[in-house]
């Protein structure tokens, strides 16, 4: 039998060192994500553990305390006396109107101009489908500088034909929110859509809906998933704008991004690290019920 | 009684080119008359255009050029919701967010049927098609309980028509068979007009008063099932619809109702022409059933079969009697035991082979030709048929 069998070299050498190469790879597979991630995250640990930081200086760990955060509530102010809580709740309160009725305004839009790339049948169609992702993709300073220049020739237009003399404000910032969730929320519904089997809008015709109960009855509600994590992932990234509003918000709009940039401009204070934190927090919570719900949406089939 | 429900004038349905093509002839002006109270069968391959003749009918798709009249009116223009019909789903597209009685009560709704009533009915439509879950959802049904919410949604009210698009696709085989039978005798008790959408010729002969055969957005041959079956037009609908043999020949004469083909080698066979006008000489197909066809033995039996017990004199003096039948001298070249039946391959002429189909009677004896053995092989002249090529 051994003497029939064919002679198979064996390389033990060969075969230890290959083995050694794998193991490396293995390990390799696990160091990569982890010195990606420490990239990423790092920053961001840094400045959430240093909200929590007993000194005012952000080199050196001094213990725990809550200060910076109840400055932030309390308006106690802090040593250099620039932090002002009833700004800070005001810039707030713009950053949420503005993020509210830019929300409102790009979920309605979005959600038409996706019914109309999904359903819609007309020449161009794949054109405007390439120009929807282009406001994600160009850099956001050319957004905001295009912006602020059609503001200013509309206003000039404007102002030359009528005598009515309009500046920018809190107008022109919502409406430049629009202009860049409406790509965002057309995207996401685009995607839920898609997913829906077209024979139900058909089956609803069928059974004598029109089109606009149709849309009611079947299409909205099998998509709604869809538009509110659009519009929470819009909502999001209204609240955490700066360069589009910097650029178009004129003198007397702040919102929290641009408070937040005015308190640095000097120096960073811990209570700019906990404002930070909480900033981060709900735009951690708002991504994550939104991913949860087009997680859902996968799901639903 | 035979009142036309649709007519299906000149239809021709284009689908625009999309970049770099040819753009879609999908159906090629047909013309069909379906009368009310019909089960009727549009019946072909995939892409034949069976579907998109129906989703014109349902106004899902308008017709390039032609007409479609429901109950003598023009539907032209007319959109689904406003159409007399209605439309049960090949993939059923039940609504996933609504229950099924819900799904059965949408309709009614939609026509201003008031809430109790529309529950009232839908529920008498569910128990008609025997069904009990009404307040589950849809994806909690199995495929068969799916399949009869969907019928239920379209049947509840009672369209004039009954679009059937593949219905019973998904189905296993069993539950299809099931399904075939209390579809036949719905259709029957309603007394609705069904057109019925399928590429499964058996289910087509099964269910169907009539079928309409099409190919590549033509219709080929419209009438009842056994027409079809016994009489096909063409060698595509003889080819779809069960198996056929298909011989080539040269037409040599026609005689009334028997053509005599030559095939090469010299043999003559006769069979029933199609179209008394064609040509002498054409190349001409003969098409005929395995099942049509009968064997006896020429040379001594290598084996006591049945038909051997007969002495092949007796059968042909017994045969010569009767008139209008063909005979033909081959040789088994091939045999396939399939339970019900045996199937021979037998060589004909130079090269043209048959194919044979002979009934087992419960009884091994049956397998009687062996390969090798010369058999004579005969049909009834009408059974064969004289296809142009």
């Amino acid at each position: 039998m051994a003497t029939r069998s064919m002679a198979i070299h064996i390389d033990e050498g060969r075969i230890r060192r290959d083995l050694t190469v794998r193991k490396a790879g293995k390990i390799g597979m696990i160091l990569e994500p982890l010195f990606a991630y420490f990239f990423l995250w790092a920053p961001i640990i840094v400045l959430v553990v240093f909200s929590f930081n007993d000194s005012r200086s952000v080199a050196t760990w001094r213990g725990f305390t809550l200060r910076w955060y109840g400055n932030i509530l309390s308006g106690a102010v802090g040593a250099e006396a620039r932090f002002s809580t009833e700004l800070m709740l005001s810039a707030l309160g713009t950053s949420l109107v503005v993020a509210l009725i830019a929300t409102l305004i790009a979920t309605v839009i979005g959600t038409a101009v996706s019914m109309s790339l999904v359903r819609g049948n007309y020449p161009g169609k794949s054109l405007v489908d390439g120009l929807l992702l282009l406001p994600v993709v160009i850099p956001e300073i050319t957004q905001a500088v295009s912006l602020l220049l059609f503001f200013s020739a509309i206003f000039d237009f404007v102002g030359t034909t009528t005598g009515v003399r309009l500046s920018p404000g809190i107008g022109t910032v919502i409406i430049g929110h629009v202009v860049f969730n409406i790509s965002y929320v057309a995207i996401v519904v685009r995607a839920r859509l898609a997913d829906m089997n077209p024979h139900l809008e058909e089956a609803a015709s069928d059974l004598g809906a029109n089109p606009w109960r149709t849309f009611w009855r079947v299409t909205f509600p099998l998509i709604l998933p869809g538009i509110i994590s659009g519009a929470l992932l819009a909502f999001t990234l209204s609240l955490d704008d700066f360069v589009v509003t910097f650029f178009n918000s004129g003198p007397g709009t702040t919102t929290l991004p641009v408070y937040v940039y005015g308190l640095i401009k000097l120096s960073v204070s811990p209570e700019i690290n906990a404002l930070s934190t909480l900033m981060l927090l709900a735009s951690t919570v708002l991504i994550g019920i939104s991913m949860a719900l087009q997680g859902r949406n996968a799901g639903r089939g | 009684m035979q009142q036309v429900g649709i007519e299906i004038k000149n239809v021709v349905k284009e689908f625009p080119a999309r970049r770099g093509e040819e753009p879609v002839r999908a159906v090629d002006n047909i013309s069909l008359q379906i009368y009310e109270g019909e089960f009727f069968a549009l019946l072909g391959p995939s892409g034949c255009g069976k579907t998109t003749t129906l989703r014109m009918i349902a106004g899902f798709e308008e017709p390039s050029s032609g007409e479609i009249i429901l109950r003598g009116k023009p539907v032209q223009g007319v959109p689904p919701f406003h159409r007399p019909v209605n439309t049960v789903f090949q993939d059923y597209a039940l609504f996933p967010h609504m229950t099924v009685l819900q799904n059965v009560m949408f309709g009614l709704e939609m026509a201003g049927v008031n809430k109790q009533e529309a529950r009232q009915r839908a529920a008498a439509t569910l128990e008609m098609v025997r069904l009990k879950q009404f307040d589950r959802k849809p994806r909690q049904l199995s495929g068969g309980q799916q399949q009869r919410v969907a019928l239920a949604r379209a049947l509840v009210k009672q369209p004039a028509v009954l679009l059937l698009d593949e219905p019973l696709g998904a189905l296993d085989l069993k539950l299809r068979k099931e399904m075939q039978y209390e579809l036949m005798q719905m259709q029957e008790e309603l007394n609705m007009t069904f057109v019925y959408v399928t590429h499964d010729q058996e289910e087509a002969l099964t269910m169907c008063d009539r079928i309409a055969v099409m190919d590549r957005g033509k219709v080929l041959q419209v009438g009842r099932g056994n027409e079809i079956y016994e009489t096909p037009h063409s060698r595509f609908v003889a080819d779809f619809i069960g198996e056929t043999n298909f011989i080539e020949g040269k037409l040599t004469a026609i005689n009334g109702k028997k053509a005599t083909v030559m095939l090469p080698g010299g043999v003559e066979v006769e069979a029933t022409p199609d179209q008394a006008d064609t040509p002498m000489n054409s190349s001409v197909t003969v098409a005929i059933r395995p099942e049509k066809v009968t064997l006896v033995h020429i040379s001594p039996p290598t084996d006591q079969g049945l038909n051997a017990r007969v002495s092949t004199a007796e059968v042909m003096s017994a045969i010569e009697t009767e008139e209008d039948r063909t005979f033909v001298p081959g040789t088994i070249i091939f045999s396939n035991y399939i339970g019900t039946d045996t199937r021979y391959t037998v060589r004909i002429g130079e090269n043209s082979t048959l194919i044979v189909r002979e009934q087992n009677f419960g009884n091994f004896k049956d397998i009687a030709f062996k390969v090798g053995d010369q058999v004579m092989v005969f049909w009834a002249t009408e059974n064969a048929r004289v296809l142009i090529q």
